[in-house]
């Protein structure tokens, strides 16, 4: 709505061709300036400007719902009432059936921990029949890491629901429904996502994952953090309203990056509080931390952790607005991730988001890498 | 005064400088006759400038200044303000009784501290009828993230109702009090929900609400979850997204004194550099820091979720625990070291 013409808005005409002649053209020129600027740029008077800035503000607003009309919205329009179930019975429950569609949800954790086995899950079961608790269309998967296999996928699928896949021609048509994108870099991905938001909606796309957002940065030769930053900005606003707008889930992995030292994650008021004598252990506990930064951080809705942690793989609950911050510890089998309890623990405190990677090398038999 | 303090256009200001019409008492002595012959413009455009000369200058003679309160009727106005509390005690107790009315309140913190949280408790407490000690009203939420969830709000809104029945059936001893008739269905019936998109649309849904409240009677709290996130990615020119904040900041304490609700905040956290480390702090920058009247930092202190005062023209700076549980917003569980004053 930020684009509706200030011509279409029934202003006076006099008023809107002063508009029109300064280039002020749609609602978002007119807005981005203060009552004052637009005073001095059109040469009119403090009333009309003001009641001119009313007008366009009404018709540039958006809707207004109630929160029971949302409710009702998504238990009529929506299968599963809008989650897609990730066949982990208590992480489904933890968040209200599945990852919820039109937000975006991600998934963080060392090398090895099964972001990629997760997503792929995720993708199978989208691609599943109704009947057997899928959502029953297409998937796009930006395999920016190139770690996407279709032979893992199929045994997944011929693993954990054996009644499906075993019908003739199934698993062709499952694995037919899931669509691998591999960009090469920013540029490449910032191309294609933007050709993604009509095919979604024509095809039938029920879930797109992004596998991994960092890979995509690394690759790039940028010189500054801050302008990392800012690209990623608008890439994550662009998901959002993608996520939104076509009421699809979007899962997004992120790498890990070890903490600085120096990194403090304090309010300046904090070290007044307390005589740093408590406060020195903590720094030197060495620890890894989401490689993409704090603003990123903000912007997802669903931040979910894997993490080793002596000798166990336990996923997080870390960031969600209706869960509270659960653990459970899984294994990985040839059907893919599965929990070990579906009972979670609730853990108290920052400590759910760290990501811990003790332990994890002995798991996956690296040698000679101590961490 | 000078002329050029009235809010007029640059053209006709500039046609009243050029005809000597430097001061505001050089204009109040003129006929609007005389002054439209002598600037060159139309006679309603000289009337309408004396009327505002006229605002101007009388504000100053009657009744000492117009529109001036004394600070003893400001008290008994403020005294009788209601807060809307947070369903945790502890955070209430710091906030001096809950979040208040005719305030805007900053609520910033790290992500997953549960501001989001806080947003939904309150636009759901906002609607504690006054037999509970309640304001009985209701609740604007405007979600730029989309990660207002309703299956939340419902959950809050079901323990919240809880509540009041318990509540109830506690005092049917003692008196005959009235069932409770409020249902979940009722209160997520009035959370406005507001799903906004781009920073265009926010700043015309901030200049909207005047008169969405005007019609929507009852509006007692509105609640931005959040406020930095479109500002965050789509502006290149900061002095311009200064600017355009500041306004934006001035008009929700014009709504929060108007219709006395109270307007709640939300803001993310950066990192920033000062004094040879970084640290961190609210997001929207320092000039931004000013233009609120009450700021609340959410942070973990060990494995606990506590709240500090930031800012407050009113309260001491103190800190209190809170938790984020199934039911919503409550007191920290271990309550050996409650409420922290410094």
């Amino acid at each position: 709505m930020a684009n509706k013409l200030i011509g279409e808005m029934n202003l006076h005409k006099r008023i809107s061709n002063i508009f029109a002649a300064r280039n002020i053209i749609t609602a978002k020129d007119a807005l981005s300036m203060t009552e004052f600027e637009l005073m001095e740029l059109l040469d009119i008077g403090i009333k009309e400007i003001q009641s001119a800035v009313k007008l366009i503000s009404e018709a540039a607003s958006p809707p207004c719902l109630s929160a029971q009309s949302l409710l009702e919205q998504k238990v009529e329009n929506e299968y599963l009432s809008g989650h897609l179930p990730t066949h982990l019975k208590g992480l489904d429950s933890a968040l209200c059936g599945g990852i919820p569609f039109g937000v975006v949800t991600e998934l963080v954790g060392p090398p090895g921990i099964g972001k990629s086995q997760f997503c792929m899950k995720l993708a199978l079961s989208a691609s599943f029949p109704k009947a057997y608790g899928g959502l029953d269309g297409r998937v796009i998967y930006i395999d920016v890491e190139s770690k996407f296999s279709s032979r893992r996928v199929i045994e997944m699928g011929l693993k954990s629901f054996p009644e499906v896949f075993h019908l003739k021609g199934m698993a062709q048509e499952m694995a037919g429904r899931i669509l691998v994108l591999r960009p090469t870099s920013l540029s490449d991905f910032t191309d294609s996502i933007q050709e993604l938001k009509e095919s979604i909606l024509q095809n039938q796309v029920k879930l797109l994952v992004i596998d991994s957002m960092t890979a995509l940065l690394s690759g790039e030769n940028n010189p500054g953090a801050q302008r990392q930053q800012h690209q990623l900005g608008w890439h994550i606003s662009f998901l959002k309203s993608l996520a939104e707008f076509a009421r699809i889930p979007i899962v997004v992995t992120n790498q890990v990056r070890s903490q600085n030292r120096d990194e403090t994650s304090q309010y300046s008021f904090q070290a007044k509080l307390k005589d740093g004598c408590q406060e020195h252990t903590r720094t030197y506990d060495s620890h890894l931390v989401a490689a993409l930064g704090i603003n990123w951080a903000h912007a997802v809705t669903i931040r979910l952790v894997l993490e080793a942690k002596s000798g166990e793989r336990i996923i997080k609950v870390a960031k969600s607005p209706m869960s509270p911050p659960l653990a459970f510890p899984f294994h990985i089998t040839s059907g893919g991730i599965s929990l070990l309890s579906d009972e979670g623990t609730e853990l108290k405190g920052p400590g759910i988001n760290n990501i811990h990677a003790r332990g994890h090398s002995d798991m996956i038999n690296f040698n000679g890498d101590c961490l | 005064m000078e002329t050029s303090r009235l809010p007029l256009s640059s053209s006709i200001r500039g046609k009243l400088i050029s005809a000597g019409y430097t001061s505001l008492s050089s204009i109040s002595s003129v006929s609007s006759t005389d002054l439209a012959r002598d600037v060159n413009i139309t006679e309603s455009e000289a009337f309408e400038i004396l009327k505002m000369a006229n605002q101007v200058t009388c504000s100053g003679s009657s009744s000492l200044i117009n529109g001036a309160k004394n600070a003893w009727d400001m008290l008994n106005e403020e005294e009788a303000l209601p807060h809307i509390t947070t369903s945790c005690s502890d955070l209430d107790k710091i906030l001096g009784g809950g979040i208040s009315c005719s305030d805007v309140t900053e609520i910033g913190g790290v992500p997953g501290i549960g501001k989001t949280q806080i947003g939904i408790q309150l636009s759901v407490n906002v609607q504690i009828p006054r037999e509970f000690g309640g304001l009985g009203g209701k609740a604007i939420y405007i979600d730029t993230e989309g990660s207002f969830m309703v299956e939340r709000a419902l959950q809050i809104a079901e323990a919240c109702v809880e509540d009041m029945e318990e509540y109830t059936g506690y005092m049917h001893k003692h008196f005959k009090a009235s069932q409770v008739q409020m249902k979940p269905k009722d209160i997520l019936e009035n959370i406005f929900y507001f799903r906004v998109c781009s920073y265009t649309e926010q700043i015309a849904l901030v200049n909207h609400l005047d008169k969405f409240i005007s019609e929507n009677k009852d509006v007692k709290v509105v609640i931005v979850d959040s406020i930095t996130f479109h500002f965050r990615q789509d502006f290149d020119d900061l002095a311009q997204r200064t600017r355009v904040l500041s306004e934006m900041a001035l008009k929700f304490m014009k709504l929060a004194k108007k219709f006395s609700l109270a307007v709640v905040l939300l803001n993310q956290v950066t990192t920033k550099y000062t004094e040879g480390s970084f640290q961190l702090a609210l997001a929207l920058g320092d000039s931004w820091s000013h233009s609120c009247t009450n700021r609340v930092i959410l942070y973990w202190n060990g494995d606990e979720r506590y709240a500090y005062i930031d800012k407050s023209p009113s309260l001491p700076s103190a800190s209190a625990s809170y938790t984020v549980t199934s039911r919503g917003l409550r007191n920290s569980s271990s309550s050996s070291k409650r409420v922290k004053m410094m």
